[in-house]
């Protein structure tokens, strides 16, 4: 019998359904905000544009707060701190897990034994506390914060890719190339690393949401981005005063509730399509 | 056999994993020469440490304590540093293994593997001659439309053409001892032949000596010079292919033959040995067969026997080296 012709996928890929499609959707969305809102901004962030506290109504979508500026544009505004910072973070921390984790599984030994120990120390701690600590120490600032992210988040990764590097290490195409003479570099690139990557990607999209959130945690008690500028979780903080007014928070809060929604659906899509637990 | 000196010497090759169980003794002093272009087979059951003596040979059991010495030349490998190692390894002695389905790098083509081979030894060369070494040596094992199939992924190709691009790259740098582990035992009977034949014509062709571990007497018949037959990580038997099938001293070896289906014979039922091969980790005191074996005497079980030369074999054996000579040391 002759066997069909295998049809041509075109078109969307099987995964981007349901809630993954939404939260790409949200994602492309807040990324073309992020890029463009200099161009077509509503107002100017940073300036008193209309009475304070004002309701949410036309034409201040999301209303004004304590000092008159438009909630809404701020808000669209914040993305211009929370993507690249979360963006910056997440590269970082793959890029140094990745050299870190791979080294220590392949190489194994005492090499892994105090590379994994670092990684412990440093995860024995909250995220948001330990980051907490590096900022206060380096000082306030989205610069310094971002610094501190990396610091917390990059031994998630290390110790992933650890794992998947040991358990594709002993696989028989491994071995195989090693007994030919392959250079040992070109064998953790080329025949580990491919087989070993997707818990990572998976990873490090589903975490992107979670560093949005510690991005604003930070700022949120006054150690990542400083009043006035436009940044979620600072913008909380304003409104957390102005009890009465509840659209001051409410508007960068669900901003972030967006964001992290969105990677989360995406992540959970692209973990489900990977069949990460079969990787193994 | 050739004459001269041997171009690959194990003496006395010791290994022993650490296992919660205590230390498994896997190898436990195996003496092997290899001569240029001559085929030794290694023949024993699973687990009697065939296979684990020819890894610690090309330096492959990091977690392993390998003792004893392995000459390349003059090169000692047990416990050479990984660049030593790595200059051996595919270059002088290369290794095809076992099941082909699982030793080929399933995320990239054939031709970028065998081109990321040839670049361990000869990092000089550019794309286009890489190419085209590639194309030819899928020719020499015999792939029919070399130039496609060397774009094609593993996944792409039968297992018995995987197994020839296995081959393919062992043989990419020249080595001058090629070790096959069981390269035929994932594959069936008509493409075992086909393989066997081209692993002898490339003998032919390039002088290549060849180590076969193999448990399959039939392969070891047609394509073996020399014997040695491994139980419980020591060589109980070597000798040249024909007294081996001829004239078996081991009652180890004896036993094995009587297990082989044979066509000039009428018998309906095939042998077997009762029993099971010791747990390296818990070996039986004197010689590890005596519980399986049918000429056992009380002398057994209480000195392991070594290597004996009778005639051409060597054999470790109690009872055959006739007591007055077991038992004592090389």
């Amino acid at each position: 019998m002759i066997a069909p012709p295998r049809r041509v996928r075109r078109g969307r890929p099987e995964w981007l359904r349901g809630p993954a499609l939404i939260g790409v959707i949200a994602i492309v969305v807040w990324v073309l905000i992020a890029l463009t809102i200099p161009l077509w901004t509503p107002y100017d962030p940073l300036a008193s544009v209309a009475p304070r506290l004002q309701d949410p109504g036309w034409p201040h979508l999301m209303g004004t707060d304590q000092l008159g500026r438009d909630v809404f544009t701020r808000t669209l505004w914040g993305s211009r701190t929370s993507l690249p910072v979360a963006f910056v973070v997440i590269l970082a921390s793959v890029i140094i897990g990745t050299v870190i984790g791979a080294v220590a599984g392949y190489r194994g030994g005492w090499v892994d034994a105090v590379l994994m120990r670092f990684v412990d120390m440093t995860m024995a701690f909250p995220p948001i506390l330990l980051a907490m600590a590096i900022t206060a120490s380096l000082g306030p600032g989205v610069r310094n914060a971002l610094i501190a992210m990396v610091l917390v988040w990059w031994p998630i990764y290390a110790r992933l890719l650890r794992a998947q590097v040991i358990a594709v290490k002993q696989r028989e195409y491994v071995e195989s190339a090693e007994a030919i003479g392959v250079k040992r570099f070109t064998i953790l690139r080329r025949y580990i690393l491919p087989m070993a990557y997707t818990p990572v990607l998976v990873n490090a999209t589903m975490d992107f949401g979670q560093v949005v959130l510690l991005t604003a945690s930070l700022s949120f008690i006054g150690l990542g981005a400083r009043p006035p500028s436009p940044e979620w979780g600072a913008m909380i903080t304003e409104g957390a005063t102005q009890f009465y007014s509840w659209w001051i928070a409410t508007a960068p809060g669900l901003a972030i509730v967006s964001v992290v929604l969105a990677f989360n659906y995406l992540g959970d899509a692209l973990r489900d399509s990977f069949d990460v637990k079969g990787v193994v | 056999m050739a004459g001269g000196a041997p171009i690959l010497s194990l003496r006395d090759l010791r290994v022993t994993f650490p296992t919660p169980a205590g230390p498994a003794r896997a190898v436990r002093g195996v003496d092997l020469d290899v001569f240029a272009g001559e085929s030794v087979a290694v023949v024993g059951e699973s687990g009697s440490g065939k296979s684990v003596t020819m890894l610690a040979t090309l330096g492959l059991l990091p977690q392993a304590q390998v003792s004893g010495s392995v000459k390349w030349g003059n090169t000692e490998l047990v416990g050479a540093n990984v660049d030593t190692l790595r200059s051996v390894r595919g270059r002088r002695i290369s290794m095809v293994f076992q099941d082909p389905m699982t030793s080929l790098n399933p995320v990239l083509t054939v031709g970028k593997q065998m081109t990321l081979v040839m670049k361990a030894h000869q990092p000089r060369l550019g794309k286009k001659e890489l190419r085209a070494k590639a194309v030819d040596l899928l020719h020499q094992v015999a792939i029919p439309q070399a130039g496609r199939r060397i774009d094609a992924y593993p996944h792409e190709l039968s297992g018995g053409m995987r197994q020839r691009v296995m081959i393919a790259m062992a043989i990419t740098n020249d080595p001058e001892v090629l070790i096959a582990d069981e390269p035929t035992t994932a594959l069936d009977v008509t493409v075992q032949a086909q393989i066997m034949e081209l692993l002898r014509n490339l003998r032919e062709e390039k002088n290549l000596a060849l180590v076969l571990i193999t448990h399959d007497l039939g392969v070891v018949a047609g394509n073996a010079d020399r014997v040695a037959v491994m139980y419980a990580g020591r060589v109980v038997e070597r000798a040249p292919v024909l007294d081996v099938f001829a004239r078996p001293q081991h009652p180890y070896t004896t036993a094995l033959l009587e297990c082989l289906p044979r066509l000039d014979l009428r018998k309906e039922v095939v042998n077997s040995i009762g029993g099971t091969p010791p747990n390296p980790a818990n070996l039986p005191s004197g010689c590890p067969f005596a519980p399986r074996c049918p000429r056992a005497v009380d002398l057994c079980s209480a000195q392991e026997p070594v290597l004996v030369r009778m005639g051409a074999t060597d054999v470790a054996c109690s009872v055959v080296s006739d007591g007055a000579t077991a038992g004592v040391s090389v």
